[in-house]
Parts: structure tokens; sequence; C-alpha cells
């Protein structure tokens, strides 16, 4: 569904995305995972349309988007979750969501997106509990339910999550992590998902790549990369005994 | 039946985008961790970050067996052997031995997809399969033992030898796969017949055959013997052991496990890469391997690739059967002679036996190259005349396909010596 292929990323004179090649099938949960600073963001934001690529082909559902602007990229069925949610704190939840199907948005479609926002009250059930409330006085486990809800109101096929664990207790994590497994198989969206919490990612993934400084240096199926001792090292925490 | 169908049959295309992203990062991390690439890659100037497509495969540098053989025992390790969990070592056929080693990882993909061969020539979890390759640190029967164990299948460790038990096994295991080499196949054929064993008592239903080069009136032999459908599979385990490829059920060419090695036909002389349907040397290189990956590993086996479908629906390439080696290529008056082309002449010939030897020597300055072939007594012990009409057909039959003059000596039944492993079918005692 989409296809990255030899996508160099510059940054002035930094070299921050190096020629990397990566494809994600429809309806799989693909996990990009690697530490500060390897290019993750940049990656999510180069196919978001957010940063040009310098070189390299992206192509989503055959058409080629490393040209679109974001917007257009967002029409064509591709919604960022951005890292830190970035919700927009002084509007209510209700208003973030409908602040999400701004692509679509008309008088006409009133009713369509009401809809819409009953569909997404159901997954995220706190999200209508709290529909009146301002955004910024959400914790922050609601608050990603709230991004992801709001990304959803786009009505994408694809989305790329962005480090949607970060700063929240391990349980709320785990939620987290069972909506997105819910999205897949339930709805049958695909997802990008970029995560430093590379254990629970490669756990719901199908597939793993592992980024190094701009690099893909590893590539398979999710179940092998939990196995690889280099990332088990690297981004698993793992001890490893030393003693040959 | 597929053993993994969605990844069997997958679209050129997404196998294509699939193989250079496995091509990418398997040369970032055989530079980074095998001095030996790194230093071949910086003398030719490849910057592994520079690699952008498939086609540019061919600027990538050869990696021969000798090049293992300096590197013996864990110089083209790609991981700290805390990470490797098996050792083996190449058979040997030919030379000093090399080592290989598997990760984890390397061992599960192993399996699958010597599961995905053995599927693909009919075997399922059902079948009860007998290995008679040697066990040890020869790939073939440790990597056929795991691949059968994880589709399901009931596995009898046999090893290689003893015939005589291997029949005795076969039919009170009442085993209905079975795995050597079609040379040691045709021997547990000609144990039946001599120990008097209808064939029809046992429940044999397919054979696997590999680890050396036969031809397909071999194949109808064993097939007609032995009461089976028999398949062709390969490996060497410089690349990992059997599970390279195998030949599914329309047996027209061997699948090549294309999302875990990318293959390439060159010629053995001038080293260019060929075209489908040309034949030459098979070069290899991993995608998938952790431990001992391997860039354009040359396999030194003679072969041509398929690209047209296959109906089975499998995408992978096919390879044809293997026809030689090119260290087994007798280079005599000027012709490559290989050992395979001698033995399909010799089947298509009615009385003889598919047992032969080749031998070439040197008179005074001329080479010559005799045949002893095995004959059935029936023509042996006939009259002289019809005895000397009959070796002048083989030999007119020889000349005229290797292209040379060819002496032929009969010899009686069971005189030439029997091959449990690897046959060794030609001696050169020429001294150069």
């Amino acid at each position: 569904m989409l296809i990255l292929k030899n996508v160099d990323v510059h940054y002035g004179k930094i070299h921050a995305i190096k020629r990397v090649s990566l494809h994600v099938n429809k309806g799989e949960i693909v996990a990009l995972i690697g530490g500060n600073g390897a290019g993750k963001t940049t990656l999510l934001r180069t196919i978001s349309g957010l940063i040009r690529s310098s070189n390299g082909s992206l192509v989503f559902d055959g058409l080629d988007i490393s040209r679109q602007s974001p917007d257009t990229i967002v029409k064509k069925g591709i919604s960022h979750v951005p890292e830190g949610r970035l919700v927009f704190k002084p509007l209510s939840v209700e208003d973030n969501l409908l602040l999400g199907s701004y692509n679509w948005y008309s008088l006409k479609n009133r009713s369509e997106i009401k809809d819409d926002m009953e569909r997404i009250y159901s997954i995220f059930p706190i999200l209508e509990k709290r529909r009146k409330q301002l955004a910024g006085t959400l914790s922050g486990g609601e608050q990603q339910m709230l991004a992801i809800g709001r990304a959803l109101m786009s009505r994408p096929q694809f989305l790329l999550l962005d480090e949607p664990s970060m700063g929240l207790a391990p349980t709320v994590v785990k939620e987290i992590f069972r909506y997105i497994v819910e999205l897949r198989d339930t709805y049958g969206l695909t997802v990008l998902l970029v995560e430093q919490n590379a254990r629970s990612a490669l756990r719901i993934a199908n597939t793993g790549y592992v980024l190094e400084t701009g690099r893909i240096i590893l590539q398979g199926p999710a179940e092998d990369l939990l196995l690889n001792r280099d990332v088990q090292r690297a981004y698993l925490g793992r001890d490893v005994d030393y003693t040959i | 039946m597929y053993w993994e169908g969605e990844k069997e049959c997958i679209n050129r295309d997404a196998l294509k985008q699939l193989q250079l992203e496995r091509l990418q990062s398997t040369l970032f991390r055989v530079y980074m961790n095998v001095p030996f690439y790194r230093k071949k890659f910086d003398e030719i100037g490849i910057d592994p970050d520079d690699f952008r497509s498939l086609e540019d495969l061919s600027k990538l540098p050869f990696t021969s067996k000798d090049d293992l053989r300096m590197s013996y025992p864990y110089g083209m390790f790609a991981v700290p052997l805390r990470e490797v969990v098996r050792v083996q070592a190449s058979s040997g056929t030919t030379g000093m031995p090399t080592a290989v080693g598997y990760t984890r990882n390397d061992i599960k993909n192993w399996s699958h997809l010597v599961a995905r061969i053995l599927m693909a020539g009919g075997v399922t979890q059902n079948d009860i399969v007998q290995i008679a390759f040697d066990y040890g640190l020869f790939t073939g029967a440790l990597g056929l033992h795991y691949g059968a164990e994880r589709l399901g299948a009931s596995v009898i460790p046999i090893s290689g030898g003893n015939t005589r038990r291997q029949v005795k096994i076969m039919q009170d295991f009442k085993t209905t796969a079975l795995m050597c080499t079609p040379s040691y196949a045709l021997s547990i054929a000609d144990t039946l017949i001599e120990t008097g064993i209808n064939v029809n008592s046992l429940s044999l239903k397919y054979g696997l055959f590999g680890a050396e080069p036969w031809s397909e009136a071999m194949r109808q032999e064993l097939e007609e013997k032995l009461k089976i459908i028999a398949t062709d599979n390969y490996g060497l385990s410089e690349v990992m052991g059997p599970g390279v490829a195998g030949e599914c059920l329309e047996r027209k060419g061997l699948h090549i496990n294309e999302d875990h090695f990318l293959v390439e036909v060159v010629d053995p002389e001038t080293l260019e890469p060929l075209s489908a349907g040309e034949t030459g040397e098979l070069v290899i290189t991993t995608l998938t391997k952790e431990a001992f990956p391997v860039i354009r590993f040359r396999t030194r086996d003679l072969t041509s690739l398929r690209t047209e479908p296959c109906p089975c629906r499998r995408t992978f390439v096919r390879m044809n059967k293997v026809m030689g080696r090119t260290d087994d290529m007798i280079k005599i008056k000027g012709m490559n002679v290989f050992p395979s082309q001698v033995e399909a002449v010799l089947f298509e010939i009615e009385g003889t036996e598919p047992h032969y030897q080749i031998i070439v020597d040197r008179k005074g300055a001329i080479d010559e190259l005799t045949v002893l072939v095995e004959v059935s007594e029936s023509i042996f012990f006939d009259q002289v005349k019809k005895q000397k009409d009959f070796i002048d057909l083989i030999k007119t039959r020889l000349s005229s396909e290797l292209g040379i003059s060819v002496e032929v000596k009969p010899v009686e039944k069971r005189t030439l010596e029997r091959f449990e492993g690897k046959a060794k079918r030609a001696i050169d005692k020429r001294k150069l």
C-alpha cells in the first residue's frame, strides 16, 4: 500500500534519511523502531508531506506522493498522529475531533460528520464522557486517544503514529496498543507505528524496520526482530551476557 | 499446496521491493561486521549507503569458496559467536572444509524454507519421512530434519548407509517419503530387487533427492523402480543448506526461495551475467542470513534460470536441474564434458545399468576418455558379435553427445563402487 524506495532527506547539510526503502502492506501494522535521533519522526513527516525528500520515490496506493502537499496526502487517505499528540488544548474534545474532519467538512456533511464522531466515541467511550471538556484538562492517555480520534475524523485508510506511548504509564500504554490492534483488526486500518518502546511495538506489529542514524539496518517479521540479539541489546533493554 | 502461500506466490513487483530492502540492509551489516567484505568494498569503492538498485548487484564483488576457506573457521561470521546456536561445515566434496554458523532466526528461517520445499514436493504432515543423508557436520540431514519436523511430518533420522537396514525400516515404519542422494536411492532400489522385496509392499510415495546432479532419465528410473514421485531439491551449506530451491510437482525446474536468496547465472570464465535460459555458474546472495551472510557466492554449480510462469502459481523463478559443477567439468580436447551428460546417454540405452565411471588419461600427448559401464548379464554373456555392436552403439551415442571420441569398456554388474553419499563419477589420471 505504501512503498518507499531509496528515499533521502536532507536538513541543510545534514543527511537525515539515507536511501531508505520500506513497504507497508494493506491491513498491517509495521513498526519503525530506533533510538533518539535515528530519523524516525523525520521519515513520518516526509511521508505526510511536511518535509520534502531530496531523492527517491514514495508511492501510496499506486500514486507518487513525493511532491504532493500535506492536505492532498490527507485526502488520499493518510493521517498523521504527531509526536506529543499536539491536541488543541484550549478547545473542547468535540471541537478537536471536528477539526480532524476539515478535509471534507461542509454544512451538507454535518450529519455524516456527526455519525463519524459517534463512531469514534464508540471506540473511545472516555472521549464521549469528556466531550465538552477542554482537551488541556485530559490525562496523557486520553489526549493520545483524542489525537488518534482526531486523525480518524479525516477518514483515513492509513495511520502514521508517532510515539503514541510517550510519557504514558505502562498500563495506559497497554491500553493504547490494544486500541491500535483494534484499529487494524476491526477497522482494517493500515498503520506505520514509530516507537521507542520497541518491545510493545514489535509485539503487535506484523513486520518491523530498525532505523539507525538514518539508515534501515535491519528489516523482517516482527517476531524475528524480537529474537535478534542486536535489537535486544540496543532497543529492548535486555542485558546480554558477555561471558562465552 | 503451499507452506507459506502468500510468500511463495508473492507478486513480482512486491518481491523486487522486498529483495531491495533486504539486500540494502544485508550490505550494511556485512560492511559493518565482516572485515573481509569491508575490505573488498573499500577496495573497489563500494559504499553500501549508495546501493540503490538490484541492477547494481553486478558491481558487487564475488565471494569464492577459497575466500571462505581463508577465513576458516569463524572469519566470515557477521555476529559474535555467542549469538550463534549452530555450527556446521561444508561436506568438503572438494578440498578443505568451510565452517558456517546459524543464529536462532537463521535456524527458524531454514526450517520454514525446507518445509516449503518438502510441501512443494508433495510431502505433508501425514507423511513418514526417512532421512538417509548422513547426520553430522554436513547440512543435508539436519536441514531436512528441522524442515520436516516444522511441517509436522513424522521424521525417521536413520542417517546414511546400511542399505538393508534402510529397507527394513522402510518396511516396518511404513515410510512414505525418502530423502537422500539420487545415487543412494538407486542403491536402495537395487537392494530391493536383490533381496526380492516387492516394491508394492512398501508405502513409499515421494522421493526428494538432492546434493548431487542427476538426469531426467535417472528420475524416470527411480520413479519406476521405487514407485514414487521423485523431485529434485537444491542447497549448499555455504549459503544455508537444503531449502534454497526445490521442484514443485510440475517437475520442470526448481523454484528458488527468492525472498531469501538473490540469484544470478554468470559465465564461469568471464563472470559476466547471463540472461535467462543461458547455462552458466549459479551465484547466490543471501538476503536474510544473520550469522553467515554471503554476497555473490560462486556456487560452482552449472544451471540456467527459467522465468516463464509455473502452473503451480508460485512466482519464484526456477533453476533447471544442476547439470554439473564447474570443477566436475572435464576439459578434454578443448571440449567441456560433464558426467551428467554421460549418465543421460547411458540411461537411454537398453541393457546398460545406471552405474558408470569416467576415466581420463593421457597417452603421449593425447587425452583419452574411457567410460566404464555396467551392463546387464544377458548382454554381457551373449555372443561376441552382438556385444561388439552394443559397445559400438554406446560409443557412437556418447561421441555424438560429447563431441569427442570415447572408449567404452563394459564391466560386470556390481563391479563399480557404490556411493552412500555423493557419487564420485570421474577420475582424472592426467598429470597436468
